[in-house]
């Protein structure tokens, strides 16, 4: 007998795409009947490189030997009460944002990953999928757990999978992934695998991980550098995953194109959200979003985009605009959210002089010309007993659901505001880029619930604010409103007499 | 003397997440188990109908004819969760791989006379691909089936099903001393051989079955034909250094049934139409299962081999029976 | 204009080992220490040689085994029986 051994290539192919067929008793038409309704064109499935070659027996080994020292971490942090180093209660609710609008987005990724798991005709990149759809079940899990002794204590974060269904802000994270998975499935692997997990991640990752560990939050920060080493994977993936749909054929080249457009832009807008929790909610700060962007998409992308260009694949149609926005965007959903604190899940709080300066330091050209005064003017009405909130309801954009705070660029006094008229109706967007894509198919984002429509609709438990919140399950004077006077404040200040001495409280009180 | 470690009045304000405490009755602590599971899935306000299947939600019960009231009373047996499923997986591949490695240094699977080994080869290889098959059906039910408890225990099955076939792939590396003619070989038996073809023929079928219940009862069946012909009757026949490696696919078997059991009894147990449905799911499926093993099951145990697809058959019927459903 | 790779590890006890043999073995591959983390880029094309590891190691070290030290990385991915390659085509 005289068998040549197998190289750890030739044995990884054997182990994946060698277990599957070419079925005779039913057409792959049949078996994958939803690879072809999309327009993209794969020739030869057999092309697909597999980036990383991982066995389940390897998978299962490094998995566990992860899990098992991050549980270890997670078991330590509740034992010895590690949100008592944290440095300042504020941060949590950046924590509250995480579980309440990334957590649901993980378990969604873990369902949909599945559903291309299945209906990819291509065995190589399905064994991709399946194994990222258990990854990312274990980041929902992992985050759930960790969270969990967090939620013992802090506020807003106790009924999260309920509010992601519902609350205003948190249609912005659900309607971007609704997005995804309702589209076919190479287009939610350009959405994610590409777009997000690979060319936006770490305006995302770097935001919520670097905050928790500049901040003393040490089992998010373990979770986080767990975390990444499966998203190492789920990046080579969405990068292969793009070169392979680009390879395969010319045609599909401009069907990408409009992807990574559209992607590009709900990514973003999405990511707003984080870019706010990055300048404001963090007591401790590690860049400004304006930084962030800079270094992890104009540096990082801009050399992405170079390299694609051989493909004919340009830059994403509205990545000026995204620049163009850098100096007013956080400040701008701040706003919104200071607005609406009665009807969120999270508090807000009075900008103190130092945090003023670091954004003026940060944002030379915008921020003492057009934001500080509003903070100065909100601060005064707190002082005096009359702590704004906006009692009237925001028009949202009809796509990435944002309230329509964001101005034109180059003109901050213009909010950003365009129409479209669908079946007789008209349709308002935040911006071309959200226009563009209600344009190219209006017949889907019509469908879209909108939480304030739906509020005005009576759909969401009443007419009044009272009645939705319930509705909601937001507690009044818990989870929502001013973080002054809230009683996470009183909690933390108690505990803080014990650790610090009290000349490290912040005493403000409620200006109801 | 006793230790006393002063600490900190730290209470919590709450034990548990609302929706568990809703589930409770009352806001006590919760297992990572129920945390990791309960409600997690989005239920209600999806934003776009799925493009590719717009008569459905993104998420939705009517995925299947299967009704319940509730879909997270499926309580895991073994209450996986991402960190202990891995755990426990990790922990039998070890086993698996003292044993391989036990039967490598010896060469006890090339010391096996042709004809043996032909014959091992011949029933065990092209199970590769049921494994394959089996895990692309799991992979349909954790994208379709409704709540997290179902769909995340489905997600591990189809994790062990490519484990399985990656298994059976080393073995037969093992056998071939590192070279893979037998897994060459082992796939054009799975395509052509006539022994072959009713099981493949049914595994094809089952790939186009389109309601994520009636794939899991399927399956289930199958498997409950499958598993206890090849890795007990057959392997009882083979030489111990085979049933040494395939311990893994016993204790697996016996392992999942925990949980597919479960998910069976339960779904019967809420009303007569479920019922109704998963005895003419079995009836269609179960014995087409069992048709397809005899003709195998004759070449490797010889002409009375049929008997043992036959007593598997009747054990899978009673057994479906204590689970509710009867199987005309 | 050539793009640079780059693998960032955790600052274990792995993660040194692992650090130290790409040094070794990559010429021009440059080392910058962050808290808990290494970041190691090198113009165009990495590699990680399992028998570098395991010499620094002590014992067998498998090229996957870098999972468990991987934070991030930049690169497309080239894995065999006794290396890892990281590289721009």
């Amino acid at each position: 007998m005289n068998a040549k051994k197998l190289t750890l290539k030739q044995k990884y192919i054997q182990s994946t795409r060698g277990l599957d067929w070419e079925y005779s008793y039913h057409s792959k038409e049949e078996i994958f009947p939803y690879a072809e309704y999309e327009g993209i064109k794969i020739h030869d499935w057999d092309a697909w490189e597999d980036p990383f070659k991982l066995t389940m027996d390897s998978y299962w080994r490094f998995q566990a030997e992860k899990e098992r020292k991050l549980y270890a971490v997670i078991d330590s942090v509740a034992q010895n009460s590690g949100q008592l180093g944290v440095t300042d209660a504020r941060y949590f609710n950046a924590v509250k944002l995480f579980i309440q609008g990334v957590t649901p987005l993980e378990y969604q990724a873990h369902r949909h990953f599945a559903h291309l798991a299945r209906h990819l005709p291509g065995a190589g990149l399905r064994v991709a999928a399946q194994m990222q759809s258990i990854d990312e079940l274990r980041h929902a899990q992992t985050q759930i757990h960790t969270i969990s002794h967090y939620n013992k204590f802090f506020d807003g974060m106790h009924d999260f999978a309920h509010m992601h269904d519902r609350l205003w802000y948190l249609s912005v994270p659900k309607s971007f992934f609704d997005d995804a998975t309702s589209a076919g499935p190479f287009e939610f692997m350009t959405a994610i695998s590409f777009a997000f997990e690979y060319v936006l991640t770490n305006l995302l990752f770097v935001p919520f991980m670097s905050g928790a560990a500049f901040n003393g939050d040490l089992a998010t920060v373990t979770f986080g550098f767990s975390a990444q080493s499966d998203e190492s994977r789920h990046m080579t993936l969405g990068l292969e995953a793009v070169r392979f749909m680009l390879e395969q054929d010319e045609a599909n080249v401009p069907i990408v194109q409009r992807w990574l457009d559209k992607w590009f832009w709900r990514g973003y807008r999405l990511l707003s959200l984080v870019g706010m929790m990055m300048d404001y909610m963090l007591p401790k700060k590690i860049m400004s979003w304006a930084e962030a962007w800079e270094m992890y998409y104009e540096e990082a992308g801009g050399a992405l985009f170079a390299d694609l260009a051989r493909y004919g694949i340009r830059e994403p149609k509205y990545a000026g605009v995204a620049k163009a926005e850098k100096d007013h965007l956080t400040h701008q959903v701040w706003t919104v959210f200071y607005n609406y604190t009665h009807a969120a899940a999270l508090h807000t709080w009075d900008i103190d002089d130092q945090h003023m300066d670091w954004l003026s330091e940060k944002y030379p050209n915008s921020f003492d010309r057009i934001y500080r005064p509003r903070y100065l003017a909100w601060r005064k009405q707190a002082a005096e007993g009359k702590r704004f909130y906006n009692n009237g309801l925001p028009q949202l954009c009809q796509v990435c659901q944002i309230p329509m705070a964001f101005t034109e660029p180059g003109d901050p006094s213009t909010v950003s505001f365009r129409v479209s008229e669908y079946a007789g109706d008209k349709f308002h967007t935040c911006s071309d880029g959200c226009k563009d894509i209600f344009d190219y198919e209006p017949e889907k984002y019509v469908q879209a619930w909108l939480p304030v429509h739906q509020i005005f609709q009576g759909n969401c438990g009443g007419a009044t604010i009272p009645e939705v919140l319930d509705w909601y399950h937001l507690k009044e004077g818990v989870d929502n409103l001013d973080y002054a006077g809230s009683p996470e404040q009183a909690m933390w200040n108690n505990w803080m007499v014990g650790r610090r001495g009290s000349d490290n409280l912040d005493t403000k009180t409620a200006a109801k | 003397m006793t230790i006393d470690i002063k600490s900190e009045e730290i209470t919590p304000r709450r034990q548990t997440f609302s929706h568990i405490a809703r589930r409770f009755g009352t806001d006590k602590p919760a297992s990572r188990y129920e945390e990791a599971t309960f409600d997690v899935q989005p239920k209600v306000n999806f934003h776009y109908r799925p493009t590719y299947a717009p008569e459905f939600e993104l998420f939705d019960s009517a995925r299947t004819k299967i009704a319940m009231k509730d879909w997270y009373v499926f309580k895991d047996p073994r209450q996986f969760y991402y960190a202990t499923y891995n755990i426990n997986r990790a922990a039998m591949q070890q086993r698996f791989d003292s044993a391989l490695e036990f039967v490598e240094k010896r060469a006890l699977l090339n010391a096996l006379k042709p004809r043996q080994r032909q014959k091992i080869a011949f029933y065990l290889i092209p199970l590769r691909h049921f494994e394959w098959a089996a895990n692309m059906n799991s992979q349909l039910v954790a994208d379709w089936a409704y709540g997290t408890q179902i769909a995340s225990a489905a997600a591990f099955a189809g994790a062990d099903r490519l484990g399985i076939a990656q298994l059976i792939s080393r073995i037969a590396l093992a056998m071939g001393e590192g070279g893979d003619e037998l897994l060459v070989r082992g796939k054009t038996q799975w395509m052509t051989r006539p022994e072959w073809q009713p099981l493949r023929r049914l595994v094809e079928d089952v790939l186009i079955v389109r309601d994520w219940f009636e794939t899991f009862i399927a399956q289930y069946v199958m498997d409950g034909i499958v598993y206890p012909v090849v890795y007990e009757s057959f392997d009882r026949q083979a030489p111990s250094a085979l049933s040494l490696v395939t311990g893994f696919m016993r204790d697996w078997f016996a392992d999942h049934s925990r949980w597919t059991e479960l998910v069976i009894k339960v779904a019967a147990a809420e009303n007569a139409d479920n019922r109704e449905v998963f005895s003419k799911w079995c009836a269609q499926w179960l014995p087409r299962a069992a048709e397809a093993m005899r003709r195998l099951a004759k070449t490797v145990l010889g002409e009375s081999g049929d008997a043992a697809p036959t007593e598997a058959e009747a054990a899978l019927r009673a057994r479906l029976k204590t689970l509710g459903v009867s199987v005309l | 204009m050539s793009r640079d790779v780059s693998i960032t590890l955790q600052n274990t006890q792995e993660g040194a080992a692992i650090t130290e043999a790409i040094l070794a073995d990559n010429e021009g591959a440059v080392r910058r220490d962050f808290p808990a983390m290494i970041k190691i880029d090198r113009a165009s094309r990495l590699v990680i040689k399992a028998s570098s590891v395991s010499d620094r190691l002590g014992r067998q070290w498998d090229p996957q085994e870098v999972h468990l030290s991987l934070i991030s990385l930049s690169g497309s991915i080239d894995e065999d029986d006794d290396s890892l390659t990281l590289f721009w085509r």
